[in-house]
């Protein structure tokens, strides 16, 4: 199938991971920073396939796992209410909070409903002018565009049922902070495909600078991460720190500028607490005051939540890759898919979800490599 | 009913309380629609039906909640029938005799009832086997999703026949009659909107001719299974648990039609956990594979039927997936509902 299987390729996956082999002359540790790519990777077997010394780090960039603990418990007490009607795509409802989940919570009455866009909220809101329709606006660069448009939507329409809870956090302070950090053994970076493809990688180009890191702008299918990697070990072969494109079928420098306008419109930066992570500087995105009417947040003043995390449970540590999923004693037994301890193993982008859906669980605790 | 009862009208043109109350407005049901959609033969209705003598005999029951209830390719009434008979025929058995149930939302109009209906009783005449009991109960608004429907089979096995996912073998083939992933996604677009219609059809059909057909390997024939909730994934890791042997599987064969792989990729599923209804995964010694793939393909519902993998008895109760770039990887059972992802 055409743009499909040419990225799958086993030919060209083999003759990529022996010019691989080939350039690299010394171990090195590459972190791709999206969630997607690190589900592509153990899922299709790719990290296990690297020459060894070729270390991948799995990075921060699941939505689902670093959206703060304080936002779903905050978007728990608002799909609680009887006249709300929550919106939420559908990796955000087993996501655990500090006492239950979006799923739980709607097994016992409440009106959650899974989405496919943030318009569809709009549209319930629009059909249902009766309830107050809430949507759980989360994610990277990626799904910002969109969320201000159905904003931008609701504004244009005058919808007084429609608000958003908007957590949107932002890759760059990401690299930046994990950079900083004086344990960070990150050599090059797998910069996400999509989140480039709309906010170009100019962004990027100051931290490569900085640090003299390389930063491959890369896509999801197994051969663009295998080129990706290639490219970045070329650049630590080479002794190069530079922004280079790997997805260009996708990508253009300065990204996409309509959507780029569209979200600057809607959202301001802020600073933002990440789930794992911690308080990062200029990392998010929230609803500018022009917009402060859609604020879920402040419509239903949901305040006094008191939210902690589970005690063993060490997503900091696998968000930031500084551990394993296999590293921790509750991963395949305490904490799986059904009884997450952690974001990082709900979403299907979670480090610890990737590994347990590739069977990695099994593998880890049969204690035989596959 | 009593007296006092609002008599529900029978010009009404939805489903009301009434119809499942057991008086006139429930015969009116039955006689005007019910068993002329069904295509049942004119004659007193009995409590219960009397059978012929089966030699074998297999029973089934399975209890069929889909929504929407018409998908492309299919609807619910079709895959009450094709259900029922292929859980049948996964045990070596032809269809005799189906009961079917069903549980009807207040308000569901009499048309999309009829429709249901007709479609199975057309999918029942097409697998020749007749509707000879039922019931009907009409419950209030909210308290069910439109319509439910119960279908229980009773069949007559192939006397050669006993497959069983118990009975699988280190060593053996696995074949895969069709493509997979079709009915899943079809019933997904049709239920989100995501206009996928176009492309993508349910696989649903029955599937007794195709064990008919593959009745002479007998004894060989160790293992049928239709995968479906739960997917290829699902079934394969059921008959490992079954049977105590491993199972690998090549990535590259598995038959996946194009539209299905994209719409995998765009909701974020796995489409090894995707629903099929028009499959099956036959397990036959090394020896016969070839055999048994080529009368498979001679019969329609297996025109493009594969050997996807192999078992082994290297890790028991494990089923390893051989991807596309040369990797391995386990194939888990799915967790449950499978939920699309942020992005």
């Amino acid at each position: 199938m055409r743009y499909l299987d040419e990225y799958r390729d086993p030919e060209l996956a083999r003759s990529l991971l022996d010019r691989l082999g080939r350039v690299a002359t010394r171990p090195w540790r590459i972190m791709e920073v999206c969630g997607g790519q690190t589900h592509t990777l153990v899922r299709q077997g790719i990290d296990e396939l690297l020459p060894a010394g070729i270390r991948m780090i799995h990075g921060p960039g699941c939505p689902v796992c670093v959206t703060p603990l304080e936002t779903l418990d905050r978007a728990m007490a608002i799909a609680a209410r009887p006249e709300v009607t929550f919106t939420s795509f559908g990796d955000m409802l087993r996501v655990p909070g500090t006492h239950t989940d979006l799923l739980s919570l709607r097994a016992r009455g409440a009106d959650v409903r899974v989405v496919y866009s943030p318009m569809d909220a709009v549209r319930t809101a629009v059909a249902e002018p009766r309830r107050q329709v809430v949507f759980l606006a989360v994610g990277f660069e990626t799904t910002a565009p969109a969320n201000a448009m159905a904003v931008l939507h609701a504004r244009r329409l005058g919808l007084a049922n429609f608000s958003v809870l908007v957590s949107h956090v932002l890759v760059p302070p990401a690299m930046t902070a994990l950079l900083t950090d004086p344990d960070c053994e990150v050599q090059a970076f797998l910069a996400a495909g999509h989140v480039c493809a709309v906010m170009g990688w100019t962004p990027y180009e100051p931290i490569a600078a900085h640090w003299h890191v390389p930063i491959v702008v890369t896509g999801f299918e197994p051969l663009d991460l295998l080129e990706g990697v290639l490219m970045a070990v070329g650049q630590l072969e080479d002794g190069r720190g530079e922004v280079e494109n790997q997805y260009a079928r996708a990508v253009r420098r300065t990204g996409n500028t309509v959507a780029r306008h569209t979200v600057g419109r809607v959202f301001r930066i802020t600073d933002r607490t990440w789930r794992g992570i911690g308080p990062l500087p200029e990392s998010g995105l929230e609803l500018s005051p022009e917009y402060a009417e859609f604020d879920a947040a402040r419509r239903f003043g949901v305040t006094d939540l008191r939210s902690a995390e589970h005690p063993e449970c060490i997503a900091g540590a696998i968000l930031t890759g500084a551990r394993k999923p296999t590293d921790c004693a509750a991963y395949g037994t305490r904490c799986t898919p059904r009884t997450p301890l952690g974001a990082p193993m709900v979403s299907a982008e979670g480090t610890c979800a990737a590994y347990f859906a590739a069977g990695r669980a099994r593998i880890a605790l049969a204690g035989s490599p596959p | 009913m009593t007296p006092q009862c609002t008599t529900p009208r029978h010009e009404d043109e939805r489903v009301l309380l009434g119809h499942g109350a057991g008086g006139r407005l429930t015969a009116e049901l039955l006689d005007a629609l019910l068993l002329p959609a069904i295509g049942a033969p004119a004659g007193p209705l009995e409590d219960a039906a009397t059978l012929p003598p089966i030699g074998l005999p297999v029973i089934s029951t399975d209890s069929f909640v889909v929504s929407p209830l018409s998908f492309p390719g299919g609807d619910i009434g079709s895959l009450a029938v094709h259900g029922t008979v292929n859980d049948l025929a996964m045990r070596g058995a032809q269809p005799v005799a189906l009961a079917v149930s069903l549980i009807i939302e207040e308000g569901l109009p009499l048309a999309e009832l009829r429709s249901v209906v007709e479609s199975l009783g057309k999918a029942a005449a097409e697998a020749e086997v007749p509707v000879v009991t039922g019931d009907t109960k009409v419950v209030g608004r909210g308290a069910a999703d439109r319509l439910f429907i119960t279908t229980t089979g009773i069949g007559r096995r192939i006397p050669a026949l006993h497959p069983s996912a118990a009975r699988a073998q280190p060593h053996d083939a696995i074949l895969l009659s069709g493509p997979i992933g079709l009915h899943g996604t079809a019933v997904l677009s049709t239920r989100e909107g995501l206009g996928f219609e176009a492309d993508i059809t349910s696989d649903s059909r029955p599937l007794h001719r195709l064990v008919k057909a593959l009745a002479c390997f007998a004894d060989d024939l160790h293992t049928l299974r239709d995968p479906t909730r739960g997917g290829l994934a699902a079934t394969l890791n059921e008959i490992a648990e079954a049977s105590g042997t491993g199972a690998e599987i090549d990535e590259s064969a598995l038959p996946v039609p194009g539209p299905v792989a994209a719409a995998c990729d765009l909701l974020g599923l796995d489409l090894l956990h995707v629903a099929n209804e028009g499959c099956l995964v036959a397990y036959v010694p090394e020896a016969r594979a070839d055999d048994v793939l080529h009368t498979m393909r001679r019969a329609p519902e297996g025109a493009s039927a594969v050997r996807i993998g192999r078992t082994t008895a290297v890790h028991p109760r494990r089923v390893d997936l051989l991807t596309r770039v040369g990797s391995r990887r386990v194939v888990d059972m799915p967790l449950g509902e499978q939920l699309p992802r942020i992005c």
